[in-house]
């Protein structure tokens, strides 16, 4: 349970840290929260040659508000995010996802870019990010570009970043008053991997709804946007109570679940429905207070 | 920039419990390691090496964290406080007072841990409900007790905290 032989590097700067990165590509782990790095390691699930630690390069922990736009520093602690006022007042749907973030201790260190970077399908912010439709913003040696969270995620821990790029902030959207946004999860016990989860949110215009986005966790192999199921609520008034009714049966034929481990497809498709269930009377009378 | 090979040694510097310390680690021995066998401190246990039990949780610029998880070279400059030290703290203090009287340990491996885990939530929350108290304690194992009585025990000094005025806070 140590860890194998590796080189430690801890750049003081970004640009330091980018040029190593470029030197060693495949061969280095970034070392940000190190909450599943670290046990990967230990496992030897990773035998990095080289860990860049990031720890020591400056600014990269900022939370600010840029005009309509959240701004959070790729190494923004988890904890950190859960009790930041600006994110509860301008993303309340992150900082009701982080309660379920694994435990005090691991959200104590654990961040932000690397639960993105990571791509686990049963993680919370990755579905978050799609749900608000968040830019992550990447920097390599060669320069910074930004990718939507949609087009981020590709797979089972599979991302869009390049081997020389790491994640230095995330860019998000703030909604308008009109949206609620709702987030639940079904895990074994509080704080595990979630066995499915589902990041919910609606624009209304009185008991009318206007615009919805729904992502789930945990039931398909990366996070993304079921459009089939928000057209289902869209357009709906939120008393008739059919709607989710049809949205549930339309989950069967929308989502792709994961197959094998311990829960089989239809165990993960009934977790689904009754999340999609949960969600939609909690938006409701969220809306009615 | 600081840049080894496979079996070099890299000079730290940190406080421990408020002493000053100087060692060479290796790059890939944990905190909880070098603070068990470098400084002999034998209150954080080393027991899943994977981050999911808690025995080994240390305190790192004042906020509990897995010293499974973290390198002792990144500790490098850093504060650290482990539970060999935190006896005068009040929290501290009565939740180890209750934890004896109400019997909320069998073996003990698991009580430094449950013990940093829970003063961390009473500095931040000294009232805080049976609820919060296993959300803040999910992430800590005990193999001997069921929880029922480790519940108990820091709500008996959530309330024995509640009935004295406050005095003296974290060391260090």
């Amino acid at each position: 349970m140590k860890p194998a032989r590796f080189e430690y590097a801890r750049p003081t700067n970004l640009v330091d840290a980018l040029i190593l990165l470029r030197d060693h590509r495949d061969d280095a782990a970034i070392l940000s929260g190190g909450q599943s790095l670290v046990p990967m390691m230990n496992l030897r699930v990773a035998s990095p040659q080289i860990v860049i630690d990031i720890n020591s390069i400056p600014d990269m922990d900022e939370i600010a508000i840029d005009g309509s736009t959240l701004q959070i520093g790729a190494r923004s602690r988890h904890n950190d995010v859960l009790r930041s006022k600006l994110v509860q007042q301008h993303a309340p749907l992150l900082s009701m996802a982080l309660q379920n973030v694994a435990h005090e201790a691991i959200r104590n260190r654990g961040t932000l870019g690397g639960s993105l970077a990571l791509a686990d399908p049963a993680a919370e912010m990755p579905a978050c990010m799609v749900c608000l439709g968040a830019e992550i913003v990447l920097r390599s040696a060669d320069g910074s570009r930004s990718v939507a969270a949609a087009d981020f995620f590709r797979g089972i821990y599979d991302t869009a970043l390049e081997p020389d790029e790491l994640i230095t902030s995330i860019r998000i959207p703030v909604f308008s008053a009109d949206w609620r946004f709702v987030f639940h999860e079904i895990a074994r016990r509080h704080g595990d991997f979630a066995l499915a989860g589902l990041a919910f949110g609606r624009q209304y215009n009185g008991e009318i709804v206007q615009d919805c986005r729904a992502v789930f966790l945990g039931v398909e192999a990366f996070p993304r946007r079921l459009i089939e199921i928000e057209q289902a609520f869209i357009g709906t008034n939120l008393n008739d109570r059919g709607t989710i009714e049809k949205a549930d049966q339309l989950l069967a034929s929308s989502l792709d679940c994961l197959e094998g481990g311990e829960y089989p497809t239809e165990y993960r498709l009934h977790l689904a429905q009754q999340l999609l269930v949960r969600c939609d009377s909690e938006a409701f009378d969220e809306n009615r207070r | 920039m600081n840049n080894t090979s496979l079996d070099d040694t890299i000079a730290i510097s940190l406080s421990v419990n408020g002493t000053n310390v100087s060692a060479r680690v290796s790059p890939r021995g944990s905190l909880v390691d070098f603070l068990r066998h470098g400084l002999g401190l034998t209150g954080s246990h080393v027991g899943c090496e994977h981050g999911v039990c808690g025995a080994c949780n240390v305190i790192v610029e004042g906020r509990v964290v897995r010293g499974c998880l973290m390198l002792a070279v990144q500790a490098d400059g850093a504060q650290i406080t482990t539970i060999d030290s935190m006896s005068p703290d009040r929290y501290v203090l009565a939740l180890q007072q209750a934890f004896y009287e109400r019997a909320a340990l069998q073996c003990g491996f698991c009580t430094s841990g449950m013990i940093l885990q829970a003063a961390e939530l009473l500095r931040r929350n000294e009232t805080p409900t049976r609820e919060e108290i296993r959300d803040a304690l999910s992430g800590n194992y005990c193999r001997c007790t069921g929880y029922h009585a480790i519940v108990d025990a820091v709500q008996t000094a959530s309330h024995a905290l509640n009935a004295t005025p406050s005095g003296n806070r974290l060391p260090g």
